[in-house]
């Protein structure tokens, strides 16, 4: 593995080793200087309280179930963008990008006139159900699926681009209808695309904050997730926020290590 | 008529207390008036609930001053704090509580130049039937709060300690804009914010006052800072915020003289 690490790094150029580094750096230094203010004596203590632990099983519950509800949606829509002869197939794709590119303070804001109390849709949930999303749990779910869903779907869309359309074409003439087609043969070639888009969706769901504080509020045990906590933390604790962050980067590392470890390397 | 003199003439002692100061202090250059030779860029970080009356009283000032420039920083008061004490380039603070005047080490001494009161604020028409503090019991009403880690809602926390109620909130918010944007969209029924933000959001927004508020009335601390890169500036604009002028801009946008 060593051997093979370096005469690699050996034949890298300068040019891009140099940028690479850097890049590498730039990356880590923050999450060091996390690491060097943790208020190490005291962690154990502020680590477990229950709400620290409150938080975080809320955080993993809404990213599992907005990555849920990404994949359900997600996979049927990238099939339609990469596949499906529909008009105007270069505009859809630039709005799926959208939540990407917008402040997710503002999605929240674009949910709220929607899914609110007296949003388009949310108006009529309100007066025939008694049901606004709001406040709630499912909130969180809603407004994390919102802006993660596009690193999903981007993801599954390049994966069937890259995928041999020959396999599907011979299941048909094989007989097989569309949609077996789909789940036996397409399915199972993205897999690699499709979990690394939920890992990504899952890790950008773990980490949102703009859209859920604006569309699903922060009331403890509810809708209070991580991100949320380190936020109002910060306002009179520092040393709080730190320790939360680091629980947070610590769970995310191990589930995005094990995650890939078993299904990524296991596919190749 | 009586009360407004008093203001004037304690605005005036203020102002003339605080050149005092500065005098005192060796970073001060001694020139003599501090008003006629005003150059350069004023940096102003102040309370988010300031942003409508500060951005008019920096461009009155600007009138009185051609050739200063007045910028601002607007954000939360801990936000704000932390920012000057990790060095950011600040000449003047003004802050929503003395609390986080406090926590910025490099000050002169601060001058409380204004007062808040919270208010209840509902959507137009009142749709949740809101008439007073004992309704942010009521589980089957949606109400919104600022969270005790800030200001507004350290100031609630007081209120309904005082009124004895145990509020039954939907939603504890990061700020007190966020809680009336909360208002303005109808996702509440009510929620406890500023006099001052009920006032900006009239059109959207009804206030209703009540008693208790005045167990916890807010004050508003502003200070130069001694490490500010343009000191004669700083005082002269806080001079301003004191001054009858600045008094009058800050009580239109609904705030109390302190």
């Amino acid at each position: 593995m060593s051997r093979r690490g370096r005469s690699t790094t050996g034949r890298l150029p300068v040019v891009l080793l140099l940028p690479a580094l850097l890049g590498l750096a730039f990356l880590l230094v923050p999450l060091i200087g996390l690491l060097a203010k943790a208020p190490w004596s005291t962690l154990p203590s502020r680590l477990f309280s229950a709400d620290v632990w409150q938080a975080l099983r809320l955080s993993l519950l809404c990213a599992s179930l907005a990555t849920v509800v990404c994949l359900l949606l997600g996979i049927p829509l990238a099939w339609v963008l990469a596949r499906a002869s529909i008009p105007g197939r270069g505009l859809i794709r630039a709005l799926v990008t959208v939540p990407l590119v917008l402040p997710p303070v503002v999605g929240g804001v674009a949910l709220l006139l929607v899914l609110g109390r007296r949003g388009l849709i949310g108006e009529r949930l309100d007066l025939w159900f008694g049901f606004s999303l709001p406040f709630t749990t499912a909130g969180v779910v809603v407004a994390e699926a919102f802006v993660a869903m596009p690193f999903l779907v981007i993801s599954v869309e390049g994966a069937l681009r890259a995928a041999d359309p020959r396999y599907e074409e011979a299941a048909a003439t094989l007989g097989a209808g569309r949609w077996l087609t789909f789940r036996r043969v397409t399915l199972p070639s993205i897999a690699p695309g499709v979990v690394a888009g939920a890992v990504l969706c899952w890790a950008r769901a773990l980490g949102e904050f703009g859209a859920t504080i604006t569309f699903a509020g922060n009331l403890p045990g509810r809708t209070t997730t991580m991100p949320l906590a380190v936020y109002l933390a910060l306002e009179t604790d520092p040393d709080v926020a730190v320790v939360l962050s680091l629980v947070l980067l610590l769970v995310s590392v191990v589930v995005l290590a094990s995650l890939r470890e078993r299904w990524i390397s296991g596919l190749r | 008529m009586f009360r407004r003199t008093a203001i004037a003439v304690l605005t005036a002692v203020a102002a003339f207390s605080l050149a005092g100061c500065g005098n005192d202090s060796p970073a001060a250059s001694s020139s003599g008036s501090s008003t006629t030779n005003l150059s350069g860029t004023i940096n102003v970080f102040a309370a988010a609930s300031l942003t409508g009356s500060f951005t008019q009283l920096g461009k009155d000032f600007e009138k009185a001053h051609p050739g200063v420039k007045v910028t601002f920083n607007f954000a939360g008061s801990s936000a704000l704090a932390q920012q000057i004490n990790q060095g950011a380039p600040a000449d003047v603070f003004a802050s929503a509580s003395p609390k986080n005047m406090d926590q910025v080490t490099d000050k002169n001494s601060p001058t409380t130049f204004v007062k808040n009161t919270l208010e209840i604020a509902v959507p137009v028409g009142n749709p949740g039937k809101i008439t007073g503090l004992k309704d942010f019991a009521d589980k089957n009403k949606k109400i919104a709060l600022c969270a005790a880690q800030v200001p507004c809602g350290a100031a609630a926390e007081k209120v309904f300690k005082a009124a004895g109620i145990t509020p039954q909130p939907d939603s504890l918010e990061q700020d007190v804009k966020a809680a009336l944007t909360k208002v303005s969209l109808g996702e509440v029924d009510a929620a406890l914010v500023y006099k001052t933000d009920v006032l900006s959001a009239k059109d959207k927004v009804e206030g209703i006052e009540f008693p208790e508020a005045d167990k916890a009335i807010n004050e508003y601390p502003i200070a130069t800072l001694t490490k500010a890169q343009n000191p004669e500036g700083a005082k002269a604009f806080v001079a301003y915020v004191l001054s009858d002028q600045g008094k009058a801009v800050l009580i239109a946008a609904g705030f109390d003289a302190p």
